[in-house]
């Protein structure tokens, strides 16, 4: 292909990529940012796949089979955990203002400067061999446009004058780009939108890029999968990729190291944590970005397949295929677009790390090294100096990978490049990890771990690389430094059963894990390593950064002008201004009315400036303002301890208040029922006080004349007498139905029940008021359905309340009387007294159910015969009730259900229908007759 | 977290199960020969996987999963 046209494209698709960098830029300053949004946010998140998954998950494929996966499948997991582990990142990283990943460890740490270098030195070492890696596939790209694909493919490249030039020019461009797109602003705020919005086009671009020549290979150059695959396998040395044949020890190894990549890679840290927008985007990505791995591995193997099945195994290399393919069929323009999407796959790649990176450098590295001399310079624009120091460390990041290429990255293939700095990053978890989840972790102990397991990483995995250079004797590796046979880089103490990579993996994260937590546990921790333990472990917990202000880390005698001062050298005289004010306005209280700062509004100060030069340097910028307060350990232990001890006692306070509320309702309501009850109990005693002296003073006051004159006349003796006879008779009455009231409101036994014919009971009933009915020239209208079955009841109970009814429609009749007994046809028999006397009205009728309530006070009777009633039928599972007759008097009716019969416990439906003879016999069943005659 | 009580185990759960699915010894299960329309059994199984993880992690994550 033309060279012009291939230089034109790349670099139209550069400027593409600025154009798209400064609308975002441009969105987000008018404050309709396009970055605020799950979608970018997931789409910026696939910054992981770099040329290693565009190029390199084949060319490891054609070889491996599936051996690709587990670097998918690592972040895969993870994503499951990023909600839990990822949210506690970002939560704190926000509050904390972190700029990178060794911000993030140096503030856990207690602000740490030694920590923040050392992670930013293994970082930038780490990842030295993956931008190498990019640069390789671009140059390779390149030339391979250049030229097509040849028999040389990239053994022999390194050799050729060409691969040199090229890959040197492809640094310098990418150096470029990265410097114009990373440190293009002067105001050095964490956040880069513009950068993040690229990021998510290169990332729908390669995608889109590595589906088109997938589709094309699967069914354009095969008729389908099945085709493929079938084809593949009839060749013996494919057929083999589409089983398992690795070891499972390696595959297991691969996806622990890529867990841990997908989190702290310094890039991944960048777009995850540092330009997250908002932290609910995290729960669209834990799904999307896994998903956007699945799909861009979708085709992999078919063009695995494809590339071994066309060229043959060896004649090209399968890190090309991609290429190789759409070239060799002469499909130049698809050729086009797969090297546009290898372009954005490194690019994008090379632009997040070498912000991410130089962000450490300048923060971590540089800075708190010129720091002091700064301060003490006066040097009036920090700033610019900053932006310098980031350039200068984009050169050299570039430089060191460019210099990694020549010498050694040559033979080996993309993905093992790209696993030894996975390895590298690895390293950070314990320390990162551990002081999440960790409060007793240490600097010390960090600190330990980290040199510990970088030492091994490095014996085990790049030194290997480098015997090829002669830098390192070949013998050193193969036969061990000095002949010791059990140094040996690739199998330390023999270990020689596992690959280079999960070996170097095993060896570094036991030295790592153990160094940790060994140092960590013999303690040491400063004070201000102990609160920022307890602002990372319990950020959860923490509503806002000044949880913890009972602590004093500062002496408030610094004057807010030297603060203000400070912070106008690193941000700005307008920035400073504006969160100056917007942090008074936040407390409420006026700008000028302070003069000197105290510690909450040191503690702003210092987290404002670490947005720009980081966490460490900040303390350090601070501290050379403001006095440090002498506090020790201790204090810092014990004044944290009060407090989230006094804040775990108020929460168990505050449930136990709780609880004590709810039963202190429960215990009035309850009070409540009580005193109701007892009313109802005094009033019944008063009222049968009352019922029983009346007829007491009756026969007392007969009883008087009686003995008071015994002259009186026979006839009159003897109506006396009759008086107080009946007045006894009508106490005698009253205490029995009392007493009958108290057994069945007891709740009788159901022992006293048998089988009852109800038809018979109803003419029984009817017949014993025969002579009454007569006096009084009363007709009786009886109507029975003869169908009534033998229903299990109480006789006795039954017959008293069908008396009564009956005595007291005689009582009010005026000269008619119904009685019904009818069935129900949902199984209860109906049992209605009616008359058509005078009726009672709709509301008297609850009241003539209780107790001394006569709706008349002049009706006769003791006001217990209609309660007595309701009591028997409630006891026999029915209701009693009043309705007005069809003759406008009252009619009563009680209903029992049918079913009674059924729980007969001996089947004695036919048995003699009388009470049961050793039943406790009730009171008198005609106690409660009250006839007119008693009256 | 402290919002969704159960979010937490639940997401370790699918973790755990992933680790299962994608490890020693369930997949040598399916590292046999054989296809299912034309693609070998093997790849079938580990998209298939791969697809029902992200499904069951999207319903757990969109918020879908947390109540009940």
């Amino acid at each position: 292909m033309a060279p012009w046209l291939i230089v034109v494209t790349a670099g139209g698709y550069l400027g593409l990529l600025f154009a798209v960098a400064w609308w975002g830029d441009r969105r987000a300053e008018r404050g309709r940012s396009l970055v605020a949004n799950p979608w970018v946010y997931a789409l910026s998140l696939a910054v992981y796949c770099t040329a290693w998954t565009f190029y390199g998950s084949v060319g490891r494929a054609a070889t491996d089979g599936v051996g690709f996966l587990p670097i998918y499948l690592g972040p895969t997991l993870t994503a499951a955990l990023s909600l839990l582990v990822l949210r506690k990142i970002v939560r704190i990283s926000k509050r904390e203002r972190i700029t990178s990943i060794a911000d993030f460890v140096a503030s856990r740490y207690g602000k740490s400067r030694a920590l923040g270098a050392l992670v930013t030195v293994i970082a930038v070492l780490g990842v030295v061999p993956y931008i190498a890696l990019q640069l390789k596939a671009v140059a390779v790209s390149f030339l391979l446009m250049l030229d097509g694909p040849s028999a040389s493919g990239l053994a022999t490249a390194g050799d050729s004058a060409a691969f040199v030039r090229t890959s040197l020019g492809v640094t310098a461009v990418m150096a470029l780009f990265a410097i114009l797109f990373g440190t293009r602003h002067l105001d050095l705020t964490e956040r880069h939108e513009g950068l993040v919005l690229a990021v998510a086009f290169e990332s729908v671009v390669k995608l889109v890029a590595f589906l088109a020549v997938g589709v094309w290979v699967t069914y354009s150059l095969f008729a389908g999968p099945s085709d493929l695959f079938a084809r593949a396998e009839a060749v013996p040395d494919l057929a083999r990729l589409m089983r398992f044949e690795g070891s499972w020890g390696t595959w297991s190894w691969m996806v622990v190291v890529s867990m841990l990549a997908i989190l702290f890679l310094p890039r991944q840290f960048q777009v995850a944590v540092v330009e997250n927008v908002d932290e609910a985007h995290l729960e669209r990505a834990a799904w999307l970005f896994p998903l956007y791995l699945l799909v861009i591995n979708l085709f992999v193997l078919p063009i695995a397949f494809a590339g071994s099945l066309r060229f043959g195994t060896g004649s090209v290399d399968a890190d090309t295929f991609v290429l190789s393919l759409p070239l060799a069929e002469g499909q130049e323009a698809l050729a086009l677009l797969v090297f546009l999407g290898g372009l954005s796959a490194a690019t994008g790649m090379v632009i997040v790390e070498c912000v991410a990176l130089s962000t450490m450098v300048s923060n971590d590295l540089v800075l708190p090294l010129i720091l002091r001399q700064t301060l003490d310079r006066r040097d009036p624009d920090v700033g610019r100096l900053l932006l310098t120091v980031r350039r200068v460390s984009i050169l050299v990041i570039l430089g060191l990978g460019q210099l990694y290429l020549l010498a050694t990255a040559l033979e080996a293939s993309l993905v093992s490049v790209g696993l030894i700095s996975f390895a590298a990053v690895a390293q950070l978890a314990p320390a990162i990890l551990g002081g999440l989840y960790w409060r007793g972790a240490t600097r010390r102990g960090a600190l330990v771990a980290l040199i510990a397991g970088v030492v091994v990483w490095g014996y085990t995995l790049p030194l290997p690389t480098l015997s090829t250079t002669g830098w390192v004797s070949a013998s050193w590796v193969d036969a061990g430094p000095f002949g010791v046979g059990w140094l040996r880089p690739t199998a330390l103490f023999g270990l020689d059963a596992l690959d280079p990579i999960a070996h170097s993996m095993f060896w570094s994260l036991l030295v790592n894990v153990g160094c940790f937590i060994a140092v960590s546990s013999r303690g040491g921790r400063s004070a201000l390593e102990v609160r920022q333990a307890r602002r990372f472990v319990d950020v959860f917990r923490q509503t806002g950064p000044g949880d913890d202000t009972a602590l004093r880390l500062w002496r408030a005698d610094t004057p807010v002008d030297t603060v203000r001062s400070l912070l106008e050298r690193f941000l700005g005289v307008e920035r400073t201004q504006t969160a100056l004010a917007a942090h008074c306005a936040q407390r409420k209280i006026e700008p000028g009315s302070m003069r000197y700062a105290d510690e909450e509004l040191i503690e702003f100060a210092e987290r404002l400036l670490a947005g720009t030069t980081g966490a460490a340097s900040a303390h350090v910028a601070l501290a050379s303002v403001a006095t440090r307060e002498p506090v020790s350990v201790h204090e810092v232990v014990h004044l944290l301890d009060e407090t989230s001890r006094v804040l775990a006692t108020s929460r168990e306070l505050e449930d136990k208040s709780r609880q004590l509320e709810d039963a202190s309702a429960r215990l009035r309501e309850a009070n409540k029922q009580l005193r109701a009850l007892d009313r109802l109990k005094d009033d019944f005693l008063a009222t049968m006080a009352h019922e029983l002296r009346t007829p007491l003073t009756s026969i007392r006051s007969f009883t008087e004349i009686l003995h008071d004159n015994p002259d009186l006349s026979l006839e009159e003796r003897q109506r006396f007498l009759s008086i107080v006879l009946k007045e006894n008779e009508r106490l005698t009455r009253l205490i029995g139905q009392i007493l009958d009231l108290a057994k069945i409101e007891a709740g009788e036994s159901a022992a006293t029940r048998g089988a009852v014919d109800l038809v018979e009971l109803v003419h029984e009933a009817v017949d014993s008021i025969a002579r009454l009915v007569e006096e009084r020239g009363v007709s009786v209208a009886l109507r029975v359905d003869d169908e009534t079955p033998i229903l299990w009841l109480d006789r006795d109970r039954i017959l008293q309340v069908l008396l009564n009814l009956l005595s007291n429609a005689l009582k009010w009749s005026d000269g008619w009387i119904g009685v019904d007994l009818s069935l129900e046809p949902d199984g209860h028999v109906l049992v209605a007294v009616a008359d058509d006397g005078p009726g009672i009205a709709e509301d008297d009728r609850p009241r003539v159910f209780e107790k001394f309530r006569q709706v008349d006070g002049s009706a006769p009777g003791t006001g217990l015969g209609l309660p007595i009633c309701r009591g028997i039928v409630e006891s026999h599972g029915g209701t009693i009730w009043i309705e007005t007759s069809e003759r406008g008097g009252a009619r009563v009716t009680f209903r029992l259900p049918l079913d009674d019969l059924s729980s007969d416990p001996a089947g004695l439906a036919t048995a003699d229908p009388t009470a049961d003879p050793t039943a406790d016999p009730p009171a008198d069943p005609t106690a409660t007759f009250e006839g007119p005659s008693h009256g | 977290m402290a919002r969704e009580p159960l979010l937490a185990p639940r997401l370790v759960l699918l973790f755990l199960v992933g680790c299962l699915l994608f490890g020693y010894p369930l997949m040598e299960l399916f590292s046999g020969s054989g296809t299912l329309a034309g693609i070998p059994v093997f790849y079938v199984y580990l998209f298939v996987a791969w697809a029902a993880f992200i499904a069951v992690l999207a319903w757990l994550a969109s918020g879908r999963g947390r109540r009940r």
